[in-house]
């Protein structure tokens, strides 16, 4: 396997509704922003592609892949589809370090995007919903947002966690996207707030859930010797990672704890694990990619984090998977600040901010979840806080950490079924 | 002179509910000048997505035969004693073919949400309780639904619940659901 760097990247905005554009433009808008980013590189050097997008009953054709593609003008060259639920984006962002890791491609962009405003907020649901066994689970009630409730109600009981922490993931998401201008919602929230919206499923509310989106985003990878020609400040991909866990999660297992390198068996003697609380297939997918990017100390030697927050509940959840803190932590960890930006005010008493600053962008739950780009946005958000660029991709530079030189993306599907995490690093 | 607290009349949120209805259109007006189309607004248009699905459970039917006489089915692995709640007929573990066992009608609640929203399908059935279900001896959980408690503050974590069946089955998992036990 040879290195591989990310060169560029574009996203088109996130949006409720864009009934001015297909998807093919939307897909269009962040490529050309991408290209635009590396003048240098000419659309004939790009050796091939990969697409993703989750639904083949929001886009209502098939193969939309391929007329992506060829609005790019990248036809004849190789592509293909990727996809696998929320990680599908995750998924194509692999596939295209693989394309170039395996030396079949030296430039190769990958691009995802969703359209979901073409149906209404609950039959959106229900399309979802079809991610999970339609035999056993569909039909008794099949909606994401109970799934998740389930999971958390379960980490509640196990470890304490509580509704305001979840509630604190929101107020700090909402708030990071207020000066992210691609995201969706951009609000100051209270804790208050969050707990005062509509219920949706005991004991989540409106706003400790992603909403449905239209978008598109772009990632341009490349061999080492293409990504110094194209730039002078490429982002390594350093490690790679990709868990799987079972679609129904009442057949998930109740075993032992698989342990990172910064864990011992005797801090866990009484968890079952993963159950329903946790995600084996995250835990899974982070190791992997810390054994690859030879890290130990995940919080001590990753600079911050683009983690999958389709639910405040999961991005708790999530810290505890990729060790940033230990299983049962997440909730205490979130409270005493940890995950917070240091250099913006949220209203809360917060004793140590900003450790490893989580979702700097606003994650899934502000700038919005449009399957198939998500897991692409975050690396083109990640690629420009490495590269120091976010001011002026973002034309305010509030967002930009002072020390990014190594930031983590996870993408996320289904109950956790399907999970990639990958490590970006200053390459220059 | 303006009243101190004026009676406030509309919010932000007033608005007038969304359809999902509309007319007919069978022509639009196009500019003469072509330079004017991409400033044109976008033409959405609605159609119908509707398919009668054939759907077979497959090596899973003998759960909903179960279902529809009052039983409920999981399955076994003789070499690795592991008992499924919800069937399976490949031990995950050892890849062998498992067996069908009759499971305990008693279990215990291990987690639960009362979904107040749900999917287009499910919606009219809102609010409603959904729960994994732990069996003593069986080695996973069952997704199911919990009658009886009105509010998610009524349910805990551990209570004991018993299984019902419909009377009439509609071989569907729901042909099943759950009310709190003893």
């Amino acid at each position: 396997m040879r290195p591989v760097y990310m060169v560029s990247g574009g996203v088109s905005k996130f949006e409720k509704a864009r009934p001015d554009a297909t998807f093919q433009k939307m897909v269009k808008e962040s490529f050309d922003y991408a290209m635009n980013d590396v003048p240098r590189l000419k659309r004939h050097m790009i050796d091939g592609s990969v697409v993703s997008y989750f639904s083949d009953h929001f886009t209502r054709q098939l193969m939309a892949g391929i007329m992506a593609t060829d609005y790019l003008g990248l036809c004849p060259k190789p592509n293909k589809r990727v996809e696998g639920g929320g990680a599908t984006g995750g998924l194509c962002f692999q596939a295209a370090w693989e394309a170039v890791a395996s030396g079949r491609m030296n430039v190769c962009a990958a691009y995802g995007f969703e359209t979901m405003s073409h149906v209404p907020t609950w039959k959106g649901n229900e399309f979802i919903a079809l991610a999970s066994d339609v035999n056993f689970d569909y039909p008794v009630g099949g909606f994401y947002s109970g799934y998740y409730a389930m999971m958390v109600n379960r980490h509640m009981h196990e470890f304490g966690t509580t509704v305001e922490q979840l509630a604190m993931v929101s107020v700090k998401n909402h708030m990071n996207a207020y000066f992210n201008p691609y995201a969706q919602k951009r609000r100051k929230l209270t804790i208050a707030d969050v707990r005062d919206s509509e219920m949706v499923a005991y004991p989540l509310t409106l706003l400790d859930i992603c909403v449905m989106s239209d978008g598109a985003a772009t990632c341009l990878l490349a061999d080492e010797e293409t990504a110094f020609r194209l730039t002078d400040r490429p982002v390594r991909i350093t490690g790679v990672g990709t868990g799987t866990d079972m679609m129904r999660m009442s057949d998930r297992p109740h075993g032992e704890v698989i342990l990172a390198p910064n864990e011992k068996k005797s801090d866990y003697r009484k968890l079952k694990y993963p159950g329903v609380h946790s995600f084996r297939a995250g835990r899974s997918a982070g190791l992997q990619a810390y054994r690859m990017a030879g890290i130990t100390d995940p919080i001590r030697e990753i600079d911050f984090v683009e983690l999958h927050d389709a639910y405040t509940s999961s991005e708790i959840q999530t810290y505890e998977d990729l060790a940033l803190c230990k299983y049962g932590g997440g909730g205490k960890f979130v409270e005493e600040g940890h995950p917070f930006m240091p250099q913006i005010d949220y209203g809360l008493k917060l004793k140590k901010r900003g450790t490893i600053p989580v979702n700097p962008s606003g994650g899934l739950i502000a700038c919005g979840h449009p399957v198939g780009a998500t897991g692409l946005m975050q690396a083109v958000f990640a690629f420009w806080q490495i590269q120091g660029s976010i001011r002026k991709h973002y034309g305010d530079g509030e967002l930009q950490l002072a020390k990014a030189n190594r930031g983590l993306i996870h993408s996320h599907a289904g109950t956790g079924t399907y999970v990639t995490v990958s490590i970006l690093e200053r390459g220059w | 002179m303006a009243k101190k607290n004026p009676t406030k009349l509309a919010s932000a949120s007033t608005r007038v509910e969304e359809l999902m209805t509309g007319t007919t259109v069978f022509n639009v007006p196009l500019p003469q000048d072509l330079k004017r189309l991409k400033t044109m607004s976008p033409i959405v248009i609605k159609h119908p997505y509707l398919v009668e699905y054939i759907h077979s459970y497959g090596q899973d039917s003998p759960f909903f035969a179960g279902l529809s006489n009052g039983k409920l089915l999981g399955t076994r692995c003789r070499k690795c004693n592991y008992t499924y709640a919800t069937p399976r007929l490949a031990c995950v573990t050892c890849g062998r073919e498992t067996e069908w066992v009759e499971l305990p009608q008693e279990g215990r609640v291990h987690t639960f949400t009362t979904c107040y929203f749900g999917s287009e399908e499910f919606l009219k059935e809102t609010p409603f309780h959904l729960v994994l279900v732990e069996f003593d001896g069986v080695d996973t959980l069952f997704l199911s639904r919990l009658l009886g408690p009105e509010r998610p503050e009524d349910i805990r974590i551990g209570m004991k619940v018993k299984a019902r069946f419909r009377r009439n089955s509609q071989l569907k998992p729901t042909d099943v659901y759950f009310v709190p036990g003893e």
